[in-house]
């Protein structure tokens, strides 16, 4: 017998998955227009289509338009609100495939503790000066990523010496133990800090798009490329993971190899994307769970439409820090926790019985 | 075919099995028996290489430690005692998760004869019906037969069942080893049953492996295995008589 009340749990949206596909991307579309035309000076929204057709294509005349207008599009906001979409889209993708492999709603890089460390490089980085000489921000960067590699790599090792299956209670345990230590220092780190490189610290771990221009994406492009297909191709080894690790062995997945080879992918996504913009909270927490509401467990689909929401979630963020106390800016962390906080709650309010 | 040569676990210095060895043959269903704690599952555990162990498991005299996890769950299918669901996939997907072994590849697209396969196993199951439903809305008979669906989909030689009729009534009881019963005849298959009814091994066995505290108690078949004497010894109630006086209910 079909129990009404599971069957009205069990389902998702009601629109076909096309349909939901459809309109995130169009959302998506949506939310980089409006968030490249919205700024400290804003610009309409037909001329920043005209602009981006102009200078991407070659379409359209624009002698109309003053350069100066063109100019902020194209250098300041354009490459600001790509990179945004970028980390949105990594972070999400990255959260999806950490709480399908562990099982655990409440999985994503920050439990890992991999942000936090990929934070402590960075925070390393900036007191002590830490600069690469024709690229300024580049020391960071590299901080940040060798540091959450490291990260992994301490993680995993710790795991293996406590329990030589990897078992995902061990690498749950053994990440949030890593990300409290990193959080140690980074507060040490801190409280020792002069005051100029304070608020830069602080801003930092709070995440922000200011000021990041084409070399940033360029920089963080084919890591994002490599991170999102490396995981895209473990969709079905994570719904096979969704039935329990001993049944995913028996129905012949590699569930060592799987594991280390997308830890190493999440390392990779989360890596670059803290080292361009801080950590920024919640994101990989609570997109998954949006998305499974929207089009189910099957990751064949979450993960890919996860990609769409996180970096539409992101680009409003960002919209958000940079709008509400301007000219000044917020740090996006703040945007994303408070939002990702009462999306939270709501979702574990309206799900009583837990599933995903 | 497969064969277990003294297959032997020890735990933190605490042996849970001891020296099992046993073949199973094609056509075989072989019941393994015996009390609670007696290592049943830590013996499928072993062969399935889920536990550090002494001795070998082989299929077709290959070492199974030697085989990858995928040629491994293309000749052998398990069925596990418990189904967590926390999930909500349709019953189409989970049974389809059955091929997983059989799509090899990067960008492996299921063809034609997965999905016919898919479709058989979910018939033989009588679960067809059930295929675009959430398995969060099944009753445990249904989720115990989706999961043999996927197992069968698996299209494996061979079936190894650790309790498959736990909490279901009789007729998922009947009707899943009477399905087992028919498929076993198809060419190198056998089936290997953990299970807790005696009357079962009596009435679907053709052979049966009696452990008790980690050990062969008796190997061979069902009748001489399950004498009174073996039982009286490894349940410590003279089953047979336990039996005798239940059938008089029935009479």
């Amino acid at each position: 017998m079909i129990d009404m009340n599971e069957e009205k749990k069990a389902k998702r949206s009601v629109w076909p998955d096309h349909i939901v596909f459809l309109s995130f991307f169009a959302m998506l579309i949506f939310a980089f227009l409006l968030s490249v035309s919205v700024g400290s000076v804003d610009v309409s929204l037909s001329d920043t289509v005209r602009i981006l057709l102009n200078k991407t294509f070659g379409i359209g005349n624009i002698s109309d338009i003053p350069e100066s207008l063109s100019v902020i599009i194209q250098q300041v906001r354009l490459p600001r609100v790509i990179l945004a979409a970028l980390v949105g889209a990594a972070l999400s993708i990255s959260g999806t495939s950490m709480q399908g492999l562990l099982r655990n709603p409440l999985a994503d890089s920050s439990t890992l503790g991999v942000s936090s460390c990929a934070a402590l490089g960075a925070v390393l980085a900036i007191s002590v000066g830490f600069q690469l000489p024709q690229f300024p921000y580049f020391g960071i960067a590299a901080m940040s990523i060798l540091f959450a590699f490291a990260s992994f790599i301490v993680i995993m090792a710790l795991s293996y010496q406590i329990d030589r299956n990897l078992s995902t209670n061990t690498i749950i345990l053994t990440g949030v133990i890593i990300s409290m230590f990193a959080g140690s220092i980074i507060s040490f780190v801190v409280s020792i800090s002069g005051e100029e490189r304070l608020k830069s610290i602080v801003f930092w771990t709070m995440g922000s798009f200011s000021g990041r221009g084409w070399d940033y994406v360029g920089l963080i492009t084919p890591f994002v490329v490599v991170g999102i297909i490396g995981l895209l191709r473990y969709s079905t080894e994570l719904n096979a993971f969704a039935l329990g690790e001993e049944k995913a062995g028996y129905i012949g997945v590699n569930t060592k190899r799987v594991k280390i080879n997308i830890l190493v992918f999440v390392s990779i996504l989360v890596g670059v994307s803290v080292s361009v913009s801080g950590t920024i909270a919640f994101v990989g927490l609570v997109i998954p769970h949006i998305t499974r509401m929207l089009i189910g467990s099957n990751h064949k689909k979450l993960m890919p439409l996860s990609l769409i929401t996180g970096a539409t979630f992101m680009i409003f963020a960002d919209l958000v820090s940079r709008t509400v106390l301007r000219p000044s800016e917020l740090p996006i962390g703040v945007v994303t926790s408070l939002i990702g906080s009462v999306i939270f709650i709501y979702i574990f309010y309206s799900q009583r019985q837990k599933q995903y | 075919m497969l064969k277990v040569d003294s297959l032997s676990v020890c735990i933190n210095h605490k042996s849970i099995i001891q020296d099992i060895s046993f073949e199973v043959p094609e056509h075989e269903i072989l019941m393994v028996i015996g009390p609670n704690g007696a290592g049943k599952t830590t013996l499928i555990k072993a062969i399935m290489q889920n536990a550090k162990h002494d001795g070998a498991a082989y299929l077709d005299g290959k070492n199974i430690a030697d085989i990858s996890s995928r040629e491994i769950a293309k000749q052998i299918g398990v069925l596990t005692q418990t189904h967590s669901q926390q999930f909500s996939f349709t019953v189409y997907e989970v049974v389809s998760l059955g091929r997983y072994a059989h799509q090899e590849g990067m960008f492996s697209k299921m063809g034609k004869e997965d999905y016919d396969k898919i479709d058989d196993a979910l018939k033989l199951t009588g679960t067809y019906h059930l295929k675009d439903r959430s398995v969060l809305t099944l009753s445990g008979g249904e989720l115990q037969r989706i999961f043999l669906a996927s197992v069968f989909a698996q299209d494996p030689k061979i079936l190894i069942l650790d309790e498959p009729t736990n909490h279901l009534d009789l007729q998922y009881q009947i009707g899943i080893f009477d399905t087992l019963k028919e498929w076993v005849k198809g060419e190198g298959r056998s089936v290997i049953a953990v299970v807790h009814d005696l009357n079962v091994v009596y009435t679907y066995g053709t052979k049966a492996l009696l452990m008790n505290e980690g050990r062969v108690y008796a190997y061979g078949n069902v009748d001489d295995v399950l004498n009174r004497e073996n039982l009286k010894k490894v349940y410590e109630v003279d089953v047979a008589l336990w039996m005798q006086n239940l059938l008089q209910h029935w009479k």
